[in-house]
């Protein structure tokens, strides 16, 4: 988001989570005491299907470098089925913004469970790496939002 | 064709089986044809039309009129039965109220592609053993048919009547079309050139929203970028962003339940080939979850309200393709 | 009057585009033709018009009118206007010519719209005599003769020159900024020229549309008339036909969150869309039918009534081959006036 002369790179990252894995497990990487960039924004979700592609999008728009959501792994869904519709739904939308041009990196589904803090951790150290690489979001940004 | 298309129709009137009729109305020219409802023989015999420029997809219009008192007959083209079909699984039309009467489709003309020859001034124009003869105010202008066509038509998917009370002509087949041509000559070129052709194509877009009113796929009561509530609506397209915005939810909310009618890029004023979009994401259905075709049936679940416990995870669209 | 040999227009253009910014219609990959700034190597169109018209230069499709800043209570207003520098539209049609003095009627009224007013009093219109009207031109309709278009200055080609003259001061000031590259010419072979299109526009199949049937006093007689069912049936309520429009001028001011201060725009309306003139108590026409009939009256009823009989159409036909359902003012006419 900010680049600054003699500061290197930060991006904003944007994790929607699941309210009952995903979410939790970002809790318990932080009693854990697990370390993960400062620059991950967290919005709860109450399951990753409520997630529609607009919330992606407008994430992008406001300034997001990148955007990832996690949900419960296939098959513990809270709500039975939500997380199929999700991939399904996000693996569609993916691929249209790699149609369209838009870098593939900046965008990821990741299934994280209420015990896995070490996993979310891992992901959004990883994640974030690699939507450093990429630089900022010049292909999907509003320059209305763009900060002076 | 028309004559016997509107000897049906009074027919029908006539018997007291419908009480209306949708179909095409003749324009100034030989092209400006309007989709109309004709409610009596003289109506019909006076301005009912079927000929090379009867593109449009009437289909949409059943949303409004089949729920109106009595029956209506629809006379519909392959491609648009697919779109009527769809419209009936998604309980927008009530079937009960639409006599469909199956015709034969196109290939349909296109105007602007005579246009863009440079033929101007047209005052009418004949299908001779597919040469076009063009009486123009400059005279006579000839070129050949498929020139002319449609772009929807040049990629024709189907001949086939899936929802018909009657067919008039033959029953066609579900042709191997090369729709997905263009699709896979995008997807084959790098990120930068992809988006270099899309900002190219989408930067042109003027939001007059003609693909979103047109499409018998987009029938919510309320757009969410037409409230201004939403925080998205854009009426006043500033910035890019919103006309990727725009685009990418258009054909999203329309994913899995689009036919493939081709009206998107029929009715752009910017001739914006907004099918790729739709076709994107039939091509992807096709290939992650299995061959569908919307509208083909009045059953079978969606792919997008549906799912398979090993379907592919997300990062696929990492994996495949050019980057 | 002064000509130029056609195959020197690239110096016309260089010389042009030295001073000041100069846009000229150029071919689309697409064929369409649309208005781009002049860069050297880029060749004027031999469309017959743009597909969309000239109407941005001066009333631009959105438009940052001003910028809001808030901190706690304070809230600062940040004029973001741009004084416009001197520009000039070369190529534009006798129609599109004639939508500038409508729009002015409009904008340039008290009280004086000043955004437009600086990009008017900026822009020089240097229109272009048409030689090939299509199908769809019904100018003549409106008392405009393509084969002499108004503007600033106009000119005329007999295939072989182009024949400029001014018409204004502001026309002169721009014949002067290139009088070296002019030379004095034989007019000729130019008014056989003129009398040959004056003769095809004669022949065009909408060549004896009138407006006698309309103008302000009309009211009554359309306004509830029962075929504006039928007309509108059909209409998708898409915005094409207002935003093709040289002279549709109906806008709409929003508001944009920027996340850190609010942007105001001015943006085109269309009188089709479910939420034009939407108010806090909700929408005065609520159906097609009304938005429907609002296009049509406006420019043949109520536009006349307001200026002294001039109507709101200036025959340019782009709504006639852009509609998606092919519905448009000439068939509304001639559906109306059946009586």
């Amino acid at each position: 988001m900010q680049v600054n002369e003699n500061k290197e790179f930060q991006p904003l990252i944007v994790a929607f989570c699941c309210n009952w894995c995903s979410y939790a497990g970002a809790d318990l990487s932080g009693t854990n005491r697990l370390n993960y960039p400062s620059n991950v924004k967290i919005i709860r979700v109450p399951c990753s299907c409520r997630v529609n592609p607009m919330f992606i999008l407008r994430a992008f728009q406001r300034g997001a470098d990148g955007v990832i959501l996690c949900g419960c792994h296939p098959g513990d869904c809270h709500y039975t089925s939500g997380n199929y519709f999700t991939r399904r739904r996000m693996t569609l939308l993916f691929s249209m913004l790699d149609f369209l041009g838009i870098e593939r990196d900046r965008t990821r589904v990741e299934w994280v469970s209420a015990a896995e803090g070490a996993k979310f951790a891992a992901t959004m150290n990883e994640f974030t790496e690699a939507v450093k690489k990429l630089g900022p979001n010049r292909r999907l940004e509003d320059l209305r939002c763009r900060k002076q | 064709m028309q004559e016997a298309m509107i000897n049906r129709a009074k027919q029908l009137l006539a018997d007291g089986a419908v009480n209306r009729v949708i179909g095409w109305k003749r324009g100034e020219f030989a092209y400006d044809i309007t989709p109309a409802v004709f409610e009596t023989a003289e109506e019909l015999e006076k301005e009912f039309v079927y000929d090379d420029f009867t593109a449009a997809n009437v289909s949409k219009y059943l949303v409004k009129e089949s729920k109106k008192e009595g029956k209506i007959l629809a006379f519909l083209k392959p491609c648009d039965t697919y779109s009527f079909n769809q419209l009936t699984k998604e309980h927008r039309v009530v079937r009960e109220n639409v006599y469909i009467v199956g015709i034969p489709g196109g290939p349909k003309l296109d105007a602007e592609k005579i246009k863009a020859k440079g033929i101007t001034g047209i005052l009418g124009v004949k299908n001779e053993n597919y040469t076009l003869k063009i009486d123009t105010v400059y005279g006579e202008e000839i070129m050949p048919f498929y020139e002319a066509i449609l772009d929807k038509c040049a990629t024709c998917k189907s001949k086939k009547h899936v929802v018909y009370d009657e067919l008039m002509g033959e029953e066609g087949d579900v042709l191997d079309s090369n729709r997905f041509d263009m699709v896979e000559k995008l997807e084959n070129m790098t990120a930068q050139e992809r988006f270099d052709f899309w900002r190219d194509q989408l930067s042109k877009c003027i939001r007059c929203n003609a693909c979103r009113n047109v499409c018998p796929a987009c029938t919510c009561e309320k757009c969410v970028f037409d409230n201004p509530n939403s925080g998205v609506e854009n009426k006043a397209p500033a910035d890019s962003f919103e006309e990727n915005m725009f685009h990418i939810i258009r054909a999203f909310h329309v994913a899995g339940r689009c036919t493939d009618c081709g009206e998107c890029s029929r009715v752009c004023p910017q001739n914006i080939p907004l099918h790729l979009l739709n076709r994107k994401f039939i091509k992807d259905i096709n290939s992650l979850y299995g061959e569908y075709q919307a509208g083909e049936d009045t059953t079978s679940r969606a792919p997008l309200n549906d799912y398979k416990q090993d379907d592919c995870e997300a990062s696929i669209v990492h994996e495949r393709g050019v980057e | 009057m002064l000509k130029i040999s056609l195959d020197k227009l690239d110096k016309l253009f260089e010389a042009i585009s030295a001073s000041q910014t100069l846009y000229i219609p150029v071919d689309r990959e697409d064929g369409a033709a649309e208005y781009k700034k002049y860069e050297s190597g880029m060749k004027l169109s031999s469309a017959l018009n743009t597909l969309r018209s000239a109407k941005d230069f001066f009333f631009p499709q959105t438009e940052n009118l001003v910028d809001f800043k808030m901190e706690g209570k304070n809230i600062e207003v940040i004029d973001v206007r741009e004084e416009s520098e001197d520009f000039v539209i070369f190529g534009v049609r006798a129609c599109d010519a004639r939508s500038f003095t409508i729009l002015d009627k409009v904008f340039l009224a008290e009280p004086v719209d000043s955004y437009y007013k600086n990009r008017r009093d900026h822009g020089t219109v240097v229109t272009m005599a048409c030689a090939r009207p299509a199908e769809t031109c019904f100018c003549g309709t409106f008392g405009i003769d393509a084969a002499a278009p108004e503007g600033d200055a106009a000119c005329y080609s007999d295939g072989e020159s182009l024949f400029i003259e001014a018409h204004n001061e502001k026309g002169q000031k721009f014949i002067d900024s290139i009088s070296s590259l002019l030379e004095e010419g034989d007019t000729a072979k130019l008014e056989a020229v003129r009398a040959k299109t004056r003769e095809i526009l004669k022949k065009l199949p909408l060549a004896h549309l009138t407006t006698d049937n309309f103008g302000g006093d009309k009211l009554n007689e359309y306004f509830n008339s029962d075929k504006w069912g039928e007309l509108s049936e059909s209409c998708l309520g898409c915005g094409t036909c207002t935003f093709v429009c040289p002279t549709c001028q109906c806008y709409d001011i929003k508001d944009f969150n920027t996340g850190h201060g609010i942007k105001r725009y001015r943006c085109w309306d269309s009188c089709m869309y479910s939420d034009f003139t939407k108010m806090a108590h909700g929408n005065p026409r609520l159906t097609q039918l009304e938005r429907f009939r609002q296009r049509f009256m406006h420019k043949l009823v109520y536009f006349p009534a307001n200026n002294n009989g001039e109507f709101g159409c200036v025959g340019c036909g782009r709504c006639l081959s852009k509609c998606p359902i092919s519905m448009n003012i000439v068939k509304v006419m001639k559906a109306l006036e059946v009586k």
